[in-house]
């Protein structure tokens, strides 16, 4: 897409404009996010028709409520929580005999999430290409649950903070800390499987 | 004594800087006996930093060319309801 002329403007003020009625300045909006919007719903749903869907939807959705976005929290932040409600109804309708709640209670003792203790290469990632890369990471993500993935992926992804990603998915502030633990060590032993120094162990550094 | 269970717990707070001073030496002072903690801490660590790194996916044209028609669409019926 073209660069716009609205590029250089502050957010607020291009809620404001679109607003009023604006397209321009709502589709710049649009422009702004979509990326992270459409990495975020293949993330939280798995599956790239879904992804494509829930895109849509969440700046229809968004379009259409814009009188309702208060401005008390990041315009951001509110479209991201549009687009993991739509992502998780995705995941309810695809499992309708098995609901997804992200109030399951979970197993959190950490102690079979730390099997594989091994140091890194310096620096892994001069070991794969980009596109390697990506694809290591995405597996290790998609291996995650549901609820732990939804959490890593706002906190650790799309850096929204603790208390943004709580209010988007409707959980406690400790039950966000909780799965966020799990879900980066869970991945961490995931990764270590592919950036392990080659024959060297935990002791080797100390 | 810290316990490789208790730095555990608070290895997400400790990596995020959420912990308070005394805690953080407590925990500093766990991780340069344990060579375990040691390497669990450093390797999630490059986890964290490595995923933020991580490029939002580029749309691909046919995608944004679908949603930017229903945006339109969507902007005419509003205007015709108006």
């Amino acid at each position: 897409m073209a660069v716009s002329s609205l590029a250089g403007i502050d957010e607020s003020q291009l809620v404001a404009q679109a607003r009023d009625g604006d397209a321009d300045a709502f589709n710049e909006l649009v422009r702004r996010y979509e990326g992270k919007i459409f990495r975020l719903a293949q993330h939280v749903t798995q599956n790239r028709e879904d992804a494509e869907d829930v895109l849509q939807e969440t700046f229809l959705k968004a379009y259409e409520h814009l009188d309702q976005f208060k401005g008390d929290s990041k315009f951001y932040t509110w479209v991201v929580r549009i687009a993991v409600n739509q992502a998780l109804m995705k995941l309810r309708r695809r499992k309708t005999d098995k609901s997804v709640s992200l109030d399951e209670t979970i197993d959190t003792g950490e102690d079979t999430v730390t099997r594989e203790v091994a140091t890194w290469d310096e620096d892994p990632e001069e070991r794969f290409s980009r596109d390697e890369l990506n694809g290591i990471l995405d597996t290790a993500i998609q291996s995650l649950e549901p609820l732990y993935r939804s959490v890593f992926v706002l906190r650790d992804v799309e850096e929204l903070s603790t208390e943004e990603t709580a209010e988007a998915l409707g959980l406690s502030i400790p039950a966000v800390k909780s799965r966020l633990l799990r879900a980066r060590l869970q991945l961490r032993e995931k990764l270590t499987r592919f950036f392990k120094r080659k024959g060297d162990d935990a002791f080797a550094y100390m | 004594m810290l316990t490789c269970k208790d730095f555990l717990h608070e290895l997400s707070e400790y990596l995020d800087e959420n912990v308070d001073a005394e805690l953080r030496s407590k925990l500093e002072r766990h991780i340069s006996e344990c060579p375990n903690c040691w390497v669990i801490a450093d390797t999630t660590r490059r986890t964290i930093r490595i995923y933020k790194g991580m490029d939002p996916y580029p749309i691909p044209a046919e995608v944004e060319g679908r949603l930017m028609r229903a945006l339109e669409k969507k902007m005419a019926d509003k205007k015709r309801t108006q």
